[in-house]
């Protein structure tokens, strides 16, 4: 295995795109390093993007957007004094990973890369619509986060392309996010079914929503149908039966020894209600 | 294949070795450096046994490669005395029997020391949450949340 640690992202690609065998990039390498060790995933290039200047850097843009670099982790977004007011979804989901240890380390590019339909911070990513910066051989273009996993394990980057920057939109007025996901445990364990909810408010009534479901499918999901279940109603108990049925709906999950298809698919329904509670909460100022 | 060549700081001493590339920095604080105070539980971050802090912040060595430690500054269990003291946290476990094999208890008093330097005045609960990573099958834990709690207690007495 060859070890890499380039000083630009244009060298980190080139490196990977004349690279034979398996590549992987090495972030907090929570993932990578469990792989490696478990002989899965046996990489014969491993470039590092660690020394790569800014790839710690949370940045609130002069139009009040967030741009973070790829390195930045779980531990430096749940400390940062202003990231989770605006975002408390995606800074939440991401600080349900693991323990402390692993929260010292773990970063959100690394959480989609490593494409598991189950990634918490995914489905958070999404709802916020999160989009992130891909630089490849041809130069640099900016990807939703939702046409990033492809399926188990698998992601839309090509040979050579590496993602250089996380940018989550500016939050805006009246608005909310939430992330809620079921675990058959308390702590540090893999979502069963997680939801992201954003929305935005016109006095009482819902006139922006994206939700977003992960662990029901091969890829975490975007689903328009939730969305148009809360758009224009003031999240009233017919709206919300309505999300529930859309979300249960868009389930395609896998019956496994941590839940049955259809305890997931009843599970999504009920957290999609919940999440959208604690966004539409969010969005009229309370805390929550 | 060539060695890496890595220079860094464990416990304030300027230190370099030779690791391949694929060896985490356990086996490098293991093997290299003969600090064996870190432990190798499960190998891929559940068990917390390998716990160390690097430029201040607890990770699992085992989650890290050698070559990442490079100009990095690393605090590992064998730093916690001073000399022949013990640390306040290393007498308490003593004094409340809060270890049994020994096995994650280096892991623990590092993970513990660095609650302490972030928040001296933890709730039980977040002690209990941060160190939610940290496995112990002997324990059942209460004994080494007390010790935690009441070190706690002490240091804040003292400062």
């Amino acid at each position: 295995m060859d070890y890499h640690s380039p000083a630009s992202f244009a060298e980190a690609s080139a490196l990977a795109a004349n690279a034979t065998g398996v590549t992987r990039f090495l972030a907090g390498g929570t993932d990578v390093l469990v792989q490696l060790r478990s002989e899965l995933v046996t990489p014969d290039t491993l470039i590092d993007i660690k020394k790569i200047d800014g790839v710690s850097d949370i940045t609130r843009n002069a139009d009040g957007s967030w741009t973070l670099g790829v390195a930045a982790t779980g531990a430096e977004m749940s400390e940062h004094p202003e990231l989770g007011s605006d975002w408390p979804g995606v800074v939440e989901a991401m600080d349900l990973i693991g323990s402390t240890q692993v929260q010292g380390r773990a970063t959100l590019t690394g959480n989609l890369c490593n494409g598991s339909p189950a990634a918490d911070s995914v489905p958070a990513m999404v709802a916020a619509g999160v989009t992130v910066s891909v630089t490849g051989p041809d130069g640099t273009r900016d990807v939703a986060v939702e046409e990033i996993p492809t399926g188990p394990g698998k992601t839309s980057l090509s040979k050579g392309e590496v993602i250089s920057a996380v940018k989550i939109p500016a939050r805006g007025d009246n608005a909310g996010d939430a992330y809620l996901r079921f675990i058959p445990r308390t702590e540090m364990d893999i979502a069963v079914v997680g939801v992201g909810v954003s929305l935005r408010l016109d006095g009482d009534t819902v006139t922006e929503a994206r939700v977003s479901l992960g662990a029901v499918a091969p890829t975490v999901l975007l689903v328009e149908d939730c969305a148009k279940a809360i758009i224009g109603s003031t999240l009233d108990d017919a709206a919300l039966d309505a999300l529930a049925a859309a979300a249960s709906a868009a389930c395609n999950p896998i019956d496994d020894k941590r839940g049955t298809i259809a305890f997931r698919t009843e599970v999504a329904g009920v957290l999609a209600k919940r999440a959208a509670k604690i966004a539409y909460a969010r969005a009229k100022g309370e805390k929550a | 294949m060539s060695k890496l060549h890595v220079t860094t700081t464990v416990n304030g001493d300027e230190v370099d070795f030779l690791c391949d590339p694929r060896e985490t920095l356990l086996d490098c604080l293991r093997d290299k450096l003969n600090l064996t105070g870190a432990k190798e539980g499960c190998g891929t971050g559940d068990c917390g046994a390998c716990s160390v802090t690097v430029d201040g912040r607890l990770v699992c060595s085992c989650l890290m490669l050698g070559a990442e430690a490079e100009g990095k500054t690393i605090e590992t269990v064998e730093g916690i005395a001073d000399g022949d003291v013990l640390h306040p946290l290393q007498q308490k476990f003593i004094e409340h029997a809060a270890l049994q094999c020994g096995i994650c208890t280096p892991g623990i008093l590092v993970a513990a020391k660095s609650l302490l330097e972030k928040n001296p005045n933890p709730t039980e609960e977040e002690t209990r949450y941060w160190l939610a990573g940290n496995l112990c099958r002997c324990t059942g834990y209460d004994k080494i949340i007390r010790a935690v709690m009441e070190t706690a207690e002490e240091l804040r007495e003292a400062s």
